[in-house]
């Protein structure tokens, strides 16, 4: 038998619930599976079951077996008492987990936390753990490890926090490692270094890999075998070839029509009807923390002379990495944070300078939709007070009419009249998308500023929203500004894209002209690194350094130019 | 760092000068110290020299300059009773209080940390829940009713504990457990409150994950944690005992410090003493706050190193 874990049966259970039944599934030595499946699919339950570490999260292991024959004999890991565990955990199987913020510890050094495997495990002294330590963050590439290993993980960037958990999970060179959405949380350019270099040390090593995901694209890149789970049942159990070639499972083939895929179309262009936004020369600038006896504290510019307009009935995608200013520059458009300089127009007029009053106007004629549809619902108020506040706040319906126009909303978003009366907390994260989207839609406004709207949910949600959004626009002929670090969902719902970087517009035009021609170097990285739904296209670019800027950071003072019919990009390109 | 240190000690002159600005005009406003004095049997003329010879009959303006004034001599003025500088008076009244204080929180550290931890573990056993009905009982108990309890049994009826002063260790142990008790119960809830906050953290099940033992995952991990919010509060009950507790516990047991002096000059309307008793009780709560604050920032790398 040369499978190096055989989960075969598995149960696992939450008080009476259960999370996973009757799972079997092999990982060969040496091989990656990848275990698919949207959230509460009961990936992460077999995953954290493995390391029996689902006690700790509340759950059971109510049946079933899980082998591990990795030559130093075989192993039945649901039958380990807590001693034998612990020699298994980070020694013979690791994990990384999905978030490299929180998974660190604040309050220790990088070289305390790593040091420790090697003590444990290895039983180094604390300098000899130290030195290894400093070996191990050599092996995932991460710069001046020496000083690295004195400095505590709020001093690192995501990616490098990422490398930091690899490292220490391959401490102890282990068969399987265990790797729980790694990349999902970080930027795309990132993700495609992190999943380079695992693939790199899974050979180096030689070691298994079970890869849990809910992205189909990262399946594609890293896979061999591929496990479909749903609702705690395996759905397929294919090789990645195969799976994507011929999916059998009905859910299957959902899923991967759902991911979206770069170069899939975008919506046609509306007739040109004159602009909802012109936004010219805007800058934001945050205070950084104020100090009590140096003068005043230093600023920083997160959003840099910016310039876009956006047309009637027309959505511009807005794209970027993280800490890119997108955010700030659609807050800053609807003056939720005040700019420094520079001016607005919405429906032509210079909305830049309004004061208390005229904002309230404003915001009657443009709203917002934010990322996490749970925290911006008010869970205290009933749905038809949710979604007609805006409308009650400009006097545009009166209480009588209140639950008539709710009902008129919630139809439009494509939910039932009858959830009118139910709480926030009563709805799935999609339908909570959808209420927010009908909150916004209440007065009717002509732009609709979307913040990532689609990023918390699953692939198939996030695509019936994107598809609502699309139907509103055609519908109602409202304008969004659509805000994604997701190049894929950007095409999807855009007919034109903007790029940002470092606080700047680098890149702007019709979508298609920027996907299919682009221009500026960080445009074509962003394009590079999305993951491929298919196997057979793989990415290969061996980002060896991330310490190295990705793409040239923009010099103060440069300007767009013309470089295709509506296609800007900055200078510093050419 | 240092910028969060010069910040903190700004912080506490400022919050020094409000106080004893506030209890000079208290004070001032609570009667007349000249009748406490002298009593009703006195003609009128004693009375008006007396009133000179105090400076109580100067506009209230000039007294208060006067005693930011006395300040600068190091004295702090006369006692109104015992003609001596009111800084000899308080001088040998802080250690007592001192050592009961630092006794206090000793115990608490010792009782409450552990069973606070233990709480946070064992919390869906009947172990949690004993530690924490008895958590609950010592913090609905006030202070000195758990004083006069503890003097009728250990006192009185079992003759094991001296009641009046300082002299021994074995006079500690009542007023140091009197003082502690709703502190320990306080600090037990709450550090077990914040010990089930970092249980659930992402990388305590890192630290699990790496197969590390449960000993060094909750203490290594877990507690260094929790130790910075226990910290934090920690800061606050002290200074409330060091303020509120000592004055109570100290005149129950006649121990010799400041509290006691605080309330004996306050009956007397001593007002030398009394102001410079508050402004010493003050500066203890301010200076522990400000050693808590300064400790905070050391334990917490977040913002010792300034980042986010």
């Amino acid at each position: 038998m040369s499978d190096l874990l055989s989960v075969k049966n598995l149960h696992v259970a939450f008080g009476s619930n259960e999370a996973v039944s009757d799972l079997s599934f092999d990982v060969p030595a040496r091989r990656t599976l990848a275990l698919v499946g949207e959230s509460g699919s009961g990936k992460s339950a077999t995953a954290l079951s493995i390391l029996r570490l689902i006690e700790r999260e509340g759950g059971t292991i109510t049946g079933g077996s899980i082998m591990l024959n990795d030559g130093d004999g075989t192993v039945d890991i649901t039958a380990l008492d807590e001693q034998g565990l612990q020699r298994l955990r980070g020694n013979r199987i690791s994990m990384v987990f999905q978030e490299p913020m929180t998974s660190l510890n604040p309050v220790l050094t990088i070289g305390d936390q790593m040091s420790e495997v090697f003590i444990r495990h290895r039983n180094m002294t604390k300098r000899e753990a130290y030195d290894a330590s400093r070996q191990a963050l050599d092996s995932v590439r991460i710069p001046e490890a020496a000083r690295r290993v004195e400095q505590y993980p709020h001093e690192l960037s995501g990616g490098l926090r990422q490398r930091v958990m690899i490292a220490m999970a391959l401490a102890c060179r282990p068969k399987l490692l265990i790797a729980d959405e790694p990349s999902t949380a970080l930027d795309v350019t990132t993700q495609a270094e992190i999943l380079d270099l695992l693939r790199d040390l899974q050979a180096e090593i030689g070691m298994a890999v079970l890869f849990i995901t809910h992205d189909m694209g990262v399946v594609a890149e890293i896979a061999d075998r591929v496990v479909v789970l749903r609702h705690g049942r395996k759905v397929e159990d294919a090789n990645v070839e195969t799976l994507f070639a011929a999916p059998k499972a009905a859910y299957s083939r959902q899923l991967m029509a759902a991911t979206p895929k770069l170069g899939s179309g975008s919506p046609a262009a509306p007739p040109p009807r004159g602009n909802i936004l012109e936004v010219s020369g805007m800058t934001t600038r945050f205070k950084m923390r104020g100090r009590m006896f140096s003068g005043h504290g230093a600023t920083v510019d997160a959003v840099k002379n910016v310039s876009l307009v956006l047309g009637k009935g027309e959505t511009l995608g807005l794209v970027g990495e993280s800490g890119c200013g997108k955010s700030t520059l659609a807050r800053s458009v609807l003056r939720l944070i005040e700019p420094a300089s520079g001016t607005i127009a919405l429906d032509g007029n210079d909305v830049t300078n309004l004061g208390r009053e005229g904002l309230r106007g404003l915001r009657r004629h443009a709203q917002m939709v934010f990322q996490d549809p749970y925290a911006s619902l008010n869970p205290r108020l009933a749905v038809h007070e949710l979604v007609t506040e805006p409308a009650r706040i400009h006097n545009l319906v009166s209480s009588c009419d209140q639950r008539e126009l709710a009902a008129e909303l919630v139809r439009s978003v494509g939910l039932e009249e009858d959830v009118i009366d139910r709480f926030a907390h009563q709805f799935s994260g999609g339908q909570r998308q959808r209420l927010c989207i009908a909150r916004a839609m209440s007065v009717k406004p002509k732009l609709i500023v979307a913040d990532e709207p689609v990023s918390a949910l699953d692939v198939s949600i996030a695509r019936q929203v994107t598809d609502l959004m699309l139907e509103l626009q055609q519908r109602e002929q409202v304008s969004f500004l659509f805000i994604s670090h997701d190049i894929a969902v950007v095409e999807r719902v855009s007919q034109r894209i903007a790029v940002m970087y470092a606080g700047e517009i680098v890149e702007t035009g019709p979508a298609q002209s920027i996907l299919n021609d682009p221009r500026h170097p960080y445009t074509r990285q962003l394009l590079a690194s999305v993951p491929r739904p298919d196997p057979a296209r793989r990415r290969r670019l061996g980002h060896a350094n991330p310490a190295a800027p990705s793409a040239p950071v923009p010099r103060a003072g440069t300007v767009l130019f013309e470089a295709a019919p509506g296609h800007f990009v900055r200078e510093d390109a050419a | 760092m240092w910028r969060h240190v010069v910040r903190t000690l700004t912080k506490m002159v400022v919050t020094l000068f409000v106080i004893v600005t506030l209890v000079f005009f208290a004070t001032r406003m609570s009667g007349n110290s000249i009748d406490y004095i002298i009593g009703e049997s006195v003609t009128q003329e004693d009375r008006e020299l007396l009133t000179r010879y105090y400076g109580l009959d100067a506009s209230i303006w000039t007294q208060y300059l006067k005693f930011l004034g006395s300040f600068l001599d190091g004295q702090f003025g006369l006692s109104f009773l015992e003609r001596r500088p009111v800084s000899d008076i308080v001088a040998e009244r802080v250690w007592p209080s001192l050592q009961l204080l630092l006794s206090g929180i000793g115990l608490t550290l010792l009782v409450s940390i552990p069973f606070g931890i233990a709480a946070a573990i064992y919390r869906k056993s009947w172990i949690g829940s004993a530690i924490m009905t008895f958590a609950f009982a010592g913090y609905a108990l006030p202070n000195f009713v758990l004083a006069i309890l503890m003097v009728l049994v250990f006192a009185f009826t079992l003759n094991w504990l001296p009641l009046v002063g300082n002299g021994t260790p074995w006079h500690f142990i009542m007023p140091t457990i009197a003082l502690s008790g709703a502190l320990i119960a306080a600090l037990t809830r709450f550090t077990r409150n914040a010990m089930l906050d970092v249980l659930s953290q992402d990388y305590m099940r890192t630290a699990r994950a790496k197969g590390l033992p449960e000993r060094t995952v909750i203490l290594k991990h877990g507690f260094r944690n929790a130790s910075i919010t226990i910290l934090s509060v920690l800061g606050l009950q002290v200074a409330g005992l060091a303020a509120a507790g000592s004055v109570v516990i100290e005149s129950i047991f006649s121990w010799p410090g400041i509290g006691d002096l605080l309330v004996s000059s306050a009956i007397q309307r001593d007002y030398p003493v009394l102001q410079f008793a508050v402004l010493a009780v003050a500066l203890a709560v301010v200076v522990i706050n400000a050693v808590v604050d300064i400790a905070y920032a050391y334990a917490d790398p977040r913002i010792r190193l300034g980042g986010a």
